[in-house]
């Protein structure tokens, strides 16, 4: 640190860098640099050359394969996997995937924000709810899931309890549609939002005072305030809310397995779990229709990446 | 600031009060206040209960708990379930809990090293191709893990690895999005700095480890703190590649094996072991929440 300041403050700092500067750029590149260069990239470049790009190209190959007798994807299919995708039983996991990514979001979104909003006040006592309220993201998708289990479980179900005080009759949570794949979605929102608060909440403690201020004196209040003064001030972070919340639905898988294992009928089934019942689920071993199946996650994956870039892009340019 | 939420409302007016108002000029009206504490505890009880339920439930002979509603308030606690939780044979927890310590640290230091490296030679190194290199790590974060999840189980297990803990960690040791924390950690650093320590005649190794590494302690902790979690919480891989052998386990399959072999018979116990799987996760997010905020949003919102 020392350093640091040493550097910052000498006074001829200025001209040394720019004098290194010009040396740098005329200087050509030494075989020892590039050679460290080099050597430094190699690890992370063997690691995701292997287990990222390499299977891509794999992913490919497998969706025109069928599998043999022996379980190995050796038999050739043309195009068929490619075909089951156009089925009316692929469009249902579609949909249910859909539907499941936008509970998730939309609930995973308003929920945090409802918290996070009070939360910025100046009160007694903020911090300890803020945290209280992550606490939920510490739970792996397993854990979330046996805990609902038990939450929803007909024989000491407190939530079926408190809603019979209210005189309501609890559903079957996990196997009368649509509930299980609410029970399935809410279980999801439920660790997404801890930390889904903690991100709108650092968003909230940037707003700047003074301009909220001055929206007060021009009369904006509660809700006109909220929406048209802080919301856009902190949608940056609302945006990357919406773009993590989407992939973590998008890719839930222990949540289905534990808590429906994609049933009943097949009504919890996201893509997903598609991919993982095809290719592993009780023997099964149809690896070239997940592979495919996969491809279409790849194509979800990388769309929502270019809107992304596209957003950010489009943030940076107006300012 | 961090007082309990019970404490009145009164115990603020008084001397401090002039002074506090210039300073926090939006302290809310006292009608705003109750409502805003009614709200909060409200939503505390509903997404807390579960909370509540594991920990305390972990502690219950199975008749308090499997009933309506659960007896968390009747006093018989004791550490039976935890006992029994790690004695049962059938889903044996030691291996699962050293499997899943393996498993998050293993992932820790492969993002760390592998991340601080690359991100180095892409920000500090003067070699060609330094930003298609960039751009692949990039490219890399766009693919969902479970896009490609089959070539990577059927490549593991060509390899006849499947029965060694390093099948659970070897895809994952590099990780595109840790080469972009430490990158965005790097780009910070005064470019002054870095010809300094040059002509000093300090090399790119010494460089690293003096000067750069020292300096970036908050990427550092964000990344670490992140790769832990990854690891310990991961649940798709180790239910494809190990958890046929209940010995393989890691906690979050061990977890799901405990609760399928009770046939709801041992919930109580089923709480013990979720609470074990909690300890560390619940300890970082606690302690490590505002690592965790800054290090995802240091490139994402910026």
């Amino acid at each position: 640190m020392v350093g640091i300041h040493n550097v910052r403050k000498s006074p001829t700092s200025g001209v040394t860098s720019a004098f290194v500067r010009r040396r740098q750029r005329r200087q050509p590149l030494s075989a020892r640099e590039v050679t460290l260069g080099v050597l430094f990239c190699v690890p992370a470049l063997a690691g995701l050359g292997t287990f990222v790009v390499f299977p891509l190209f794999q992913a490919i190959f497998l969706s025109t394969r069928g599998t043999d007798i022996n379980g190995n994807p050796s038999r050739s299919v043309g195009l068929d996997n490619f075909a089951e995708l156009f089925t009316p039983e692929f469009g249902t996991v579609l949909l249910q995937t859909l539907l499941f990514t936008i509970f998730v979001v939309v609930v995973g979104l308003v929920l945090p924000l409802a918290l996070a909003v009070p939360l910025s006040q100046r009160l007694p006592g903020m911090r300890v709810f803020r945290t209280l309220f992550t606490l939920p993201f510490a739970y792996s998708a397993s854990a979330a899931s046996v805990i609902w289990l038990l939450m929803l479980d007909p024989s000491m179900s407190p939530v079926n309890w408190a809603l019979r005080l209210f005189g309501v009759a609890a559903p079957g949570w996990t196997t009368e549609s649509p509930w299980p794949l609410v029970t399935v979605a809410w279980a999801t929102v439920w660790v997404v939002a801890g930390f889904n608060l903690l991100v709108l909440a650092a968003g909230l403690a940037g707003v700047d005072q003074e301009v909220l201020e001055a929206a007060r004196i021009d009369g904006a209040t509660g809700f006109r305030n909220f929406f048209s003064v802080v919301l856009p001030m902190i949608s940056p972070n609302v945006f990357f809310v919406v773009v993590t919340t989407t992939l973590t639905a998008l890719q839930a898988l222990g949540q289905v397995q534990v808590m429906t294992d994609g049933g009943p009928n097949g009504s919890t089934t996201t893509l997903v779990f598609a991919i993982y019942h095809n290719a592993f689920e009780y023997g099964n071993n149809d690896y070239g229709l997940a592979s495919a199946q996969g491809l279409v996650l790849l194509i979800i994956g990388i769309a929502l990446a270019a809107v992304q870039f596209g957003v950010i892009e489009r943030r940076v340019h107006y300012r | 600031m961090t007082q309990t939420t019970t404490a009145p409302a009164p115990a603020e007016t008084g001397t401090g009060q002039a002074r506090r108002r210039v300073r926090v000029p939006d302290r809310p009206k006292p009608s705003v206040s109750v409502l805003t504490y009614v709200w909060l505890a409200l939503a505390a009880i509903v997404l807390l209960f579960p909370v509540l339920l594991t920990v305390v439930g972990g502690f219950l002979p199975e008749g308090l708990l499997v009933r309506q509603p659960p007896g968390l308030a009747d006093g018989t606690y004791s550490f039976d379930n935890y006992v029994n939780a790690w004695r049962q044979t059938v889903v044996p927890l030691l291996p699962a809990f050293t499997n899943s310590l393996f498993v998050g640290v293993l992932i820790m230091v492969g993002h760390l090293v592998t991340s601080c490296l690359a991100a180095y030679a892409i920000v500090f190194v003067r070699m060609p191709l330094r930003k298609p290199i960039f751009w692949l790590f990039m490219a890399t974060i766009m693919v969902p893990y479970e896009a490609i999840v089959v070539p990577n189980a059927l490549f593991i297990r060509s390899m006849g690895i499947e029965n060694s803990q390093w099948s659970l960690v070897l895809p994952f040791l590099a990780n595109g999005f840790g080469v972009f924390l430490m990158r965005q950690g790097f780009r910070q650093f005064p470019d002054e700095l870095r010809q300094a320590a040059l002509i000093d005649g300090a090399g790119h190794l010494r460089f690293l480890f003096t000067i750069v590494l020292p300096s970036v302690r908050p990427s550092l902790t964000a990344l670490s703190v992140w790769s832990f979690l990854q690891g310990w919480n991961m649940y798709f891989w180790p239910l494809i590649i190990s958890s046929s052998n209940n010995s393989m386990n890691t906690l979050q399959t061990a977890v799901f094996a405990l609760k399928n072999n009770g046939n709801g018979t041992q919930q109580a116990l089923v709480l013990a072991g979720v609470t074990i799987t909690l300890v560390p996760t619940l300890l970082l997010v606690i302690f490590g929440q505002r690592w965790l905020v800054r290090g995802f949003m240091a490139g994402a919102v910026k």
